[in-house]
């Protein structure tokens, strides 16, 4: 497959990266420095243009090409890339956008715009930050198969009851896989990965990845940190993503409480966000903060427009007394950094968007990706074919022939649960969500 | 364990050890050469066997091969001194001929000749050349040499090395000719594959020519061994020829066949691409094209009236001295300025004007992306853009006036590197000039200014012969040992093109 990636930031050089091994890549970018840089770091074609130009799309061989993939960090451009592929050719194509009004219109028609997928990082941000702030103690949360089944990764605090457990004493709930355990070094990023057994002791420090139901996962994401409950939530900021993560929290019951400094912008979140309150102030104002018990707070999100703002009004907040921390981080290189310093979860947009523009990207039928620490692994649900290896095999078999590093997490018949045994026959049509490491991604993949 | 040190350099060399494996597969080429003409087949026997060892032990140093810009450098680098050093042990071991032995003073020669080979030089220390001094197999070995070395060792190993295929670009860049690469493909080796497709595509058209010229009678001297001999070695701009008289020894029809694909050899393998995707204007529309056949077309003319008015070509009047000034006067300006090096003629009977002009063209060298040397046209090409700017800056200090190449405009940092890569290349010869006279000197060998500075530009630019002592029917032997050693130096740094060489040689290198 022939695939164009019009944008050579972080989104985009990520997304090429993953796509050079299997298939032809060409990437447009304006800045000729980055297009060097691209040149020589990935076997793809690296053009210097304007990607919403016809005769750019032209020159990176748009008719010869399956794929449009538009992810600059300016939407329009994006949308309008899209837009003028498919007046030459009828390429599928993707656009990533932050802005939620392009995503209403989308909804509204899909296809409208010349965008078959469109991609809203803003949106799906607040959907990760909605869904951890669901569960305390996970650092990163999806979903998989409609909804039925949740990939959430935890990391065990010292005093947490499972830390000092064995897996097996820990697994009380039967609608649960612990797939993988990440062991971090002094850094804080993923040394080794350990595919669990019965008798393998979890220790504070480490990150338990566990698949399961809604349910058993809520249920052990309690048993991780049985005191932590979120009702009491403070989004500081109400850009883009700290409206949507209100909107979000709204919806399920929580009553937030945002910080927004700009008189109008507050203005505007209050008319919209009538379950929420609105406070306009600093949020780096200590006073003021007291003066709103912070100490009460459950989980305090930020979600200002700079890194450096996100980390210092986070950490300020846990300083004067607040549970937890998310912060928003746009530089990936920032990620560990602020883990490390005291942000509980760093959430970054660009990380979750090259996580869903990678799974449509997948040919072998992979429904949903997640990224597991810095590319180690990759949780994947895929569809059962006929020729797949699952076909009408009981697991145990199936296991066997896969390779080390490979964890079948949950099953999914018609959209109802189906709990992995190692009896339990796969049919055609069954979603099956399975960890597999990045080391032996292609060869599992080739065999799914 | 490495200490200090700052670069794998053992992915470097397991790569290079990668190459050299890879090197046995040509050399059995004078291997069966030999058993077909009955001749001596040890030196290539040993030579495979020597470079299968040398290349196995190597790879051993490390199994992957992660490569960043640093050890793209040292690979590149220590690729094309491998290379040479045991393409080398043919010239030392060969039974035939009169300079083959394993004494001392023959070891600085066998390597001058293989790295003149590989460098596509042409520049020779053979005092005898010819089948009746040599075994074919020996020569073929010296036509392959330039062959494999044109297109490029390391651009043939990005083709077929599935594991180069990211830090490919890289090496391909320190590799080929130019500044900067230009991939044709998404795909690295894809664009590898492209150039030495046509690259063996435009060899096969000319040795075919050549021998079908001898098939109807118009090429009397133009065996099939003479034909593939040939074909090897101009389309590397190499210029090598198992021929005493190069090409004098064929007939005219023979050099004006030669004279195109000299040019192609001269030009932007990546244009042919263009053509061949249907779109012959492609070589047209580029720029830099354009002026190379320009500068071609204006020296050649210089050349040919000097030629026709002046006593170079004795005897020669008339319609038929007109074709002949104008042959000879074509013939070896192609061959100089794309750096080839055959002749045509003895232009060492030439008159000093004329022998002036070609030195001068020694200097210019093919097109970016081709098989010749030197200092290149694009470069000429955007130094003189940018004087023009300087110029029109003085009167206009305000304009802001980019410097632009076939529409484009360049970045500074481009226009930079090309002033600076000059510089270095003409320091470096007049540095080498100075160090040859000394060292001719040393050993009270009389080297008239002409001669020493046409040898220096001969082999730091990778054309071949000089004029005077090492003229285009003479060679490089009478040089001291320490001399040629000076050549092999400039050849190597030459076709590299001076930075992935001088770089090695820095501490910030391997330190910081």
């Amino acid at each position: 497959m022939r695939v164009i990636v019009v944008g050579a930031g972080e989104v985009g050089s990520s997304i090429a990266a993953s796509l050079a091994d299997e298939h032809e890549v060409v990437v447009v970018d304006v800045d000729g420095d980055l297009v060097e840089a691209l040149t020589y770091d990935l076997d793809v074609l690296a053009i210097e243009g304007d990607g919403a130009a016809i005769e750019t799309l032209r020159e990176a061989g748009l008719e010869a090409s399956d794929l449009l993939i538009a992810v600059t960090d300016d939407d329009e451009t994006n949308i309008v890339s899209c837009g003028t592929a498919k007046t030459l050719t009828d390429v599928t194509t993707i656009a990533r956008v932050r802005n939620t009004k392009f995503l209403d219109t989308w909804n509204n028609a899909e296809g409208a715009l010349g965008v078959d997928v469109m991609v809203g990082t803003n949106l799906l941000t607040a959907r990760k930050i909605a869904s951890m702030i669901g569960l305390p103690a996970a650092r990163d949360v999806d979903t998989f198969a409609d909804g039925t089944i949740q990939m959430a990764e935890f990391e065990l605090a010292a005093d947490s009851p499972v830390a000092g457990q064995t897996v097996a004493e820990a697994d009380r709930f039967e609608d649960l896989t612990f797939a993988a355990i990440l062991c971090p070094d002094e850094d804080g990023t993923c040394e080794e990965i350990v595919i669990p057994r019965g008798d393998t002791t979890l220790s504070a420090g480490d990150e338990v990845v566990v698949i399961g139901t809604d349910e058993a996962v809520t249920a052990f994401s309690h048993a991780v940190a049985p005191d932590d409950d979120y009702h009491d939530v403070l989004i500081v900021g109400g850009s883009s993503i700290g409206y949507q993560t209100a909107k979000l929290l709204e919806e399920r019951g929580v009553r937030p409480r945002v910080i927004e400094r700009d008189p109008e912008r507050a203005q505007f979140l209050a008319d919209s966000l009538p379950g929420t309150t609105v406070l306009e102030a600093d949020a780096t104002d200590r006073d003021f903060l007291e003066r709103e018990n912070i100490d009460a707070v459950d989980v305090v999100v930020t979600t200002l427009e700079s890194d450096e703002r996100n980390l210092l009004a986070g950490l300020l907040a846990k300083r004067l007394g607040a549970d937890r921390a998310i912060a928003v981080v746009e530089d990936r290189s920032y990620v560990d950094l602020f883990e490390t310093v005291g942000i509980d979860v760093a959430v970054q947009p660009r990380e979750v968007a090259a996580e869903e523009i990678t799974r449509f990207t997948r040919e072998q039928h992979a429904e949903n990706v997640a990224i597991i620490g810095s590319d180690r692994a990759e949780v994947i649900e895929v569809e059962i074919e006929d020729e797949s290896i699952f076909d009408g095999r009981p697991i145990r078999e199936v296991a066997a022939d896969l390779p080390d590093g490979v964890v079948v997490g949950a099953i999914t018949r018609d959209g109802e649960f189906v709990r992995p045994r190692g009896d339990t026959i796969v049919e055609p049509g069954d979603h099956v969500v399975v960890f597999v490491e990045a080391a032996v991604l292609d060869e599992t993949l080739a065999k799914l | 364990m490495t200490g200090y040190v700052r670069v794998d350099w053992r992915a470097s060399l397991a790569l290079t050890g990668r190459v050299l494996l890879y090197l046995a597969v040509p050399l059995s080429i004078p291997l069966v050469t030999a058993f077909i003409y009955g001749e001596g087949w040890i030196p290539f026997l040993v030579t495979i066997a020597v470079t299968a060892v040398a290349g196995f032990a190597l790879t051993q140093l490390d199994e992957e091969h992660d490569l960043g810009a640093r050890e793209g450098f040292l690979m590149v680098a220590a690729t094309w001194l491998a290379v040479a050093l045991v393409g080398a042990i043919p010239y030392l071991l060969a039974e035939h001929g009169t300079a083959s032995t394993l004494t001392w003073p023959h070891v600085p020669n066998a390597l001058f000749e293989s790295m003149s080979g590989f460098t596509t030089t042409g520049a020779t220390v053979m005092g005898q050349i010819g089948v009746e001094h040599h075994s074919h197999a020996l020569l073929l070995w010296r036509q392959l040499t330039q062959w494999l070395g044109g297109m490029g060792i390391v651009v043939l190993a990005v083709a077929i090395l599935p594991e180069l295929s990211v830090g490919g670009a890289q090496l391909m860049d320190a590799e080929a000719p130019g500044p900067g690469i230009e991939k044709l493909t998404p795909r690295i080796a894809e664009t590898a594959r492209v150039l030495w497709i046509a690259y063996f595509a435009f060899t096969v058209a000319e040795m075919a020519l050549l021998y079908g010229l001898h098939l109807v009678g118009f090429a009397p001297g133009m065996t099939l061994f003479n034909a593939i001999s040939h074909g090897l070695t101009t389309l590397p701009t190499g210029g090598f020829s198992p021929e005493a008289y190069s090409i004098e020894a064929f007939s005219a029809a023979v050099q004006w066949v030669i004279i195109p694909f000299m040019v192609v050899a001269g030009t932007n393998f990546a244009l042919f691409w263009g053509v061949i995707r249907g779109d012959p204007l492609a070589l047209v529309r580029d720029e830099e094209f354009r002026f190379y056949t320009g500068v071609i077309a204006t020296l050649t003319a210089v050349v040919t009236v000097v030629l026709f008015v002046g006593p170079s070509l004795p005897g020669s009047a008339g319609l038929a001295g007109a074709e002949e000034s104008l042959r000879h006067g074509l013939f070896q300006t192609v061959s100089i300025v794309t750096t080839t090096g055959y002749a045509s003629i003895d232009f060492n009977d030439w008159t000093s004007t004329a022998q002036y002009l070609l030195l001068f063209g020694m200097f210019l060298g093919g097109s970016a992306g081709s098989t010749g040397g030197a200092i290149k046209m694009v470069r000429w090409l955007v130094i003189a853009k940018s004087i023009k700017r300087e110029l029109f800056t003085t009167v206009h200090p305000e304009a802001v006036k980019p410097v632009r190449l076939g529409g484009r405009a360049l970045d500074e940092s481009a226009v930079r590197g090309i002033h600076s890569f000059t510089l270095l290349y003409i320091a470096l010869f007049f540095l080498g000039v100075v160090v040859l006279m000394l060292d001719a000197g040393r050993v009270g060998m009389g080297l008239p200014v002409l001669d020493g500075l046409s040898a220096v530009a001969a082999t730091i630019g990778n054309v071949g012969p000089g004029f005077g002592v090492v003229g285009p029917m003479e060679n490089y032997e009478l040089f001291p040992w320490s001399s040629k050693l000076l050549m092999v130096f400039l050849m190597w740094i030459g076709r590299l093109e001076i930075f992935p060489v001088l770089v090695l040689l820095t501490r910030a290198y391997w330190r910081s």
